[in-house]
């Protein structure tokens, strides 16, 4: 395979601190004229390496998902492959043409009509006028605006701008194409644009890199993932293993969480928490679940007082903060019983199938109902994990690899009758 | 019905994402339609030198004209009297000028009639101070473009400098007209006006790239220029003749490329002689100054994303 990016012990500095960002007065200039023979250099003080000996070798053709954290260092590296910003050591090979959709819009002056900004956004994004001329009546078919392409965009409602402008982006045919969060914004239609132009730009065998932090659609776009860690690269692979290691470093509470001083975990004089987590039905610690498989949350606490009939309590929410439900443990073999003394695991199973992917925080109490209702121990999110739906599997969502809404996915039985089509008509007109 | 047609087209959707999705997660049917290594681009450090890199600048070249008239247009559609502004400019100071040094203290200007003399001098002076500005702001009012796309960042200031030349050209109706009036004679000398204007272009753009470099890097330049262009404007013959300047500063005028290129472009309207000596050193210390600008913007330029 040919390659397309080759990026070798790249990192960029950036010089954080003082007034500005970067610039300065001529005032302070002079200051520091006067003052730098009698002050020490304050070297990698006031510096940060948003990139530090990034190596990678992406081959022609290939659709390369990079995920990381807000100021891992994502945009600083589109920015060096975009050439807007050079490394401050090591260089990058790119063979063909660079585009982005990144800045879906770059250029456009308000005041001027879609054609003249057509032109013009073509132009900053490296189209010859010519092949801007021969694409012209694609770009406006692509973007539906024939009766507003002479009216100034400042008219345009958002919806339009963005139609427009992605259509000129679309029709740059680069050789390289980067895509950022783009899938993540616009309505139904406009993704399903995005799509298109991505299969379409694939199967010319074109290079793809698509950054993103939403596992979801990294996870079911990208074969091969590039973590960004603090500027560093910190796994290259496949993506169902980048995606667990993200989630590790990325949920302050992860999918186990102990407390190994009694007087500070949760609790009170009658019961403290020692440990929560998620565990699969192997009785491993897992921050991502399968879709598909069971898995338990364990709850292991010590019962300090006896003489309570306590019941673990665990409630779910989403990343949106929305509560899917809550599980009381209701098992007969403990219910309405006083517990004595002693150190106490319970596990609640949550089956396959049931919840939707994306993340999951689970917020656990203990409370007794006799011989008094009361609240012994709550932790909120005391734990969280993530559920993933590959588009391999059979899951509830099949051969589909879109965006799929609601909090629960089951997988249901589907059943479908024949009939011969014109006595089905017949069936329908009764 | 309505039901029916409704859920049709919302079982569409799905379908064809699906068919988009699935098929990204195969391996592409062919590469051999484009052939990318022809288009190599290698990516330096900044510890890398500085190059000039003209190749690149000629691959972008069409940029320019649309960064240009981007500039042309925006003018002439946010204001209200759109071309008439390039007229009244020149015309209101020299008609100020014209009353000061004509009127009051009644200036010799030489061969031409004092309003042409005048007029002659602020088109040109007018399009440098106006180039220089609009370039040196250019930079911090295009951050949006300058973050987010590569291309040689020089066309920014340079589309200013073009623009200028454009409204320039609308304003020279304004010396036609008068020139007309005052009966100036057509005479061979008129050929070398456009080798004047382009002087003067050179020039604006020579130090509007310098000023622009720098105003990224050192921000309060930009209350500084309007004094600096002031003051050069009185350093400059542009509404006296250089002979009223004293003996002992004429080497100020010599070396003013200001100067020089403005005496040129009279001598065309008037018919006389040529200072060639300083026409010529006005040349070279333009050429100069625009390859010395063009290689310290050049230095400047990768960090603007940074800074600005």
């Amino acid at each position: 395979m040919n390659t397309a990016i080759r990026i070798a012990n790249v990192s960029k500095r950036y010089r954080i601190g003082g007034l500005h960002p970067g610039y300065m007065t001529f005032r302070e200039m002079l200051g520091g004229l006067v003052t730098a023979p009698f002050k020490k250099r304050s070297n990698g003080q006031q510096t940060l390496w948003a990139l530090s000996d990034i190596n990678l070798e992406i081959g022609q053709g290939e659709l390369v998902g990079i995920i990381g954290h807000n100021g891992a260092g994502k945009s600083t590296l589109l920015k060096i492959l975009s050439r807007v910003t050079r490394p401050t050591t090591g260089e990058v090979e790119l063979f063909g043409r660079i585009g982005s959709l990144l800045e879906v819009g770059t250029g456009f002056h308000p005041d001027l009509t879609g054609r003249e900004n057509i032109y013009l956004s073509g132009a900053i994004l490296g189209m010859r006028r010519a092949e801007i001329d021969r694409k012209f009546a694609e770009i406006v078919a692509f973007s539906e605006l024939e009766k507003f392409i002479e009216t100034s965009v400042k008219w345009y409602s958002s919806g339009m701008y963005v139609r427009l402008a992605f259509s000129v982006a679309a029709h740059l045919e680069p050789e390289i194409l980067m895509m950022d969060e783009v899938l993540a914004v616009g309505d139904a239609a406009f993704q399903q644009k995005c799509l298109d132009k991505m299969h379409e730009i694939r199967q010319q065998g074109r290079t793809i890199l698509f950054v993103s932090h939403d596992m979801a659609a990294i996870t079911r776009l990208c074969k091969r993932v590039v973590l960004l860690e603090r500027g560093k690269v910190t796994f290259d692979g496949e993506a169902s293993e980048v995606v667990k290691r993200y989630l590790s470093s990325s949920l302050k509470s992860g999918a186990s969480r102990e407390w190994a001083d009694q007087q500070a975990a949760p609790g009170d004089r009658v019961v403290r928490l020692r440990r929560v987590r998620v565990r699969t039905e192997e009785g491993e610690t897992a921050a991502v679940v399968d879709i598909q498989r069971p898995f338990g949350i364990e709850l292991a606490y010590d019962v300090l007082e006896e003489g309570h009939a306590l019941v673990p309590v665990i409630e779910f929410y989403n990343e949106e903060g929305t509560e899917l439900f809550s599980t009381h443990d209701t098992s007969p073999n403990w219910r309405r019983q006083p517990r004595p003394r002693g150190s106490y695991t319970s596990t609640v199973w949550i089956p396959g199938n049931l919840l939707a992917e994306g993340s999951l925080i689970g917020n656990v109490s203990i409370m007794s109902h006799f011989p008094a209702t009361a609240l012994h121990a709550h932790e909120p999110n005391a734990v969280a994990f993530q559920v993933v739906d590959s588009p391999a599997g059979d899951s509830a969502r099949g051969d589909y690899v879109g965006p799929m809404p609601g909090v629960i996915r089951p997988l249901l039985e589907w059943t479908t009758e024949t009939n011969d089509i014109a006595t089905g008509f017949e069936q329908e007109d009764r | 019905m309505n039901f029916e047609t409704g859920n049709r087209t919302s079982s569409e959707l799905p379908k064809a994402t699906t068919e988009a999705v699935r098929s990204l997660n195969t391996e592409p049917r062919g590469v051999a339609e484009i052939t990318p290594h022809d288009l190599r681009t290698l990516i330096k450090s900044e510890e890398s030198g500085v190059q000039l890199n003209l190749g690149e600048l000629w691959h972008y070249r069409e940029l320019l004209y649309f960064l240009t008239l981007r500039d042309i247009k925006v003018r002439y559609k946010q204001t209200v009297m759109g071309l008439a502004w390039v007229i009244i400019q020149p015309l209101t100071t020299m008609l100020i000028f014209t009353l000061v040094f004509n009127r009051f203290v009644r200036l010799d200007a030489g061969a031409l009639p004092y309003p042409l003399f005048a007029l002659s001098g602020l088109l040109l002076w007018l399009f440098f101070a106006n180039a220089v500005t609009n370039s040196t702001h250019s930079l911090v009012s295009n951050a949006n473009l300058i973050t987010k796309v590569y291309f040689p960042r020089m066309f920014i200031p340079a589309a200013s400098v073009g623009a200028g030349l454009v409204d320039l050209a609308v304003a020279f109706l304004l010396l036609i007209v008068l020139c007309f009036y005052y009966h100036a004679p057509l005479t061979l000398n008129l050929l070398l006006l456009p080798v004047f204007v382009f002087l003067m272009a050179l020039l604006a753009l020579g130090v509007g790239l310098l000023s622009a470099a720098v105003t990224v890097k050192y921000r309060d330049l930009r209350h500084a220029l309007p004094f600096i262009i002031q003051l050069w404007m009185f350093a400059s013959p542009v509404i006296y003749p250089t002979s009223i300047v004293p003996e002992r500063w004429h080497w100020l005028v010599t070396i003013n490329p200001i100067a020089g290129i403005i005496e040129g472009f009279r001598a065309c309207l008037t018919g006389g002689s040529f200072a060639w000596l300083q026409v010529s050193i006005a040349a070279a210390i333009t050429a100069t100054l625009l390859v010395c600008s063009a290689y310290i913007f050049r230095h400047f330029e990768h960090t603007f994303a940074d800074v600005v």
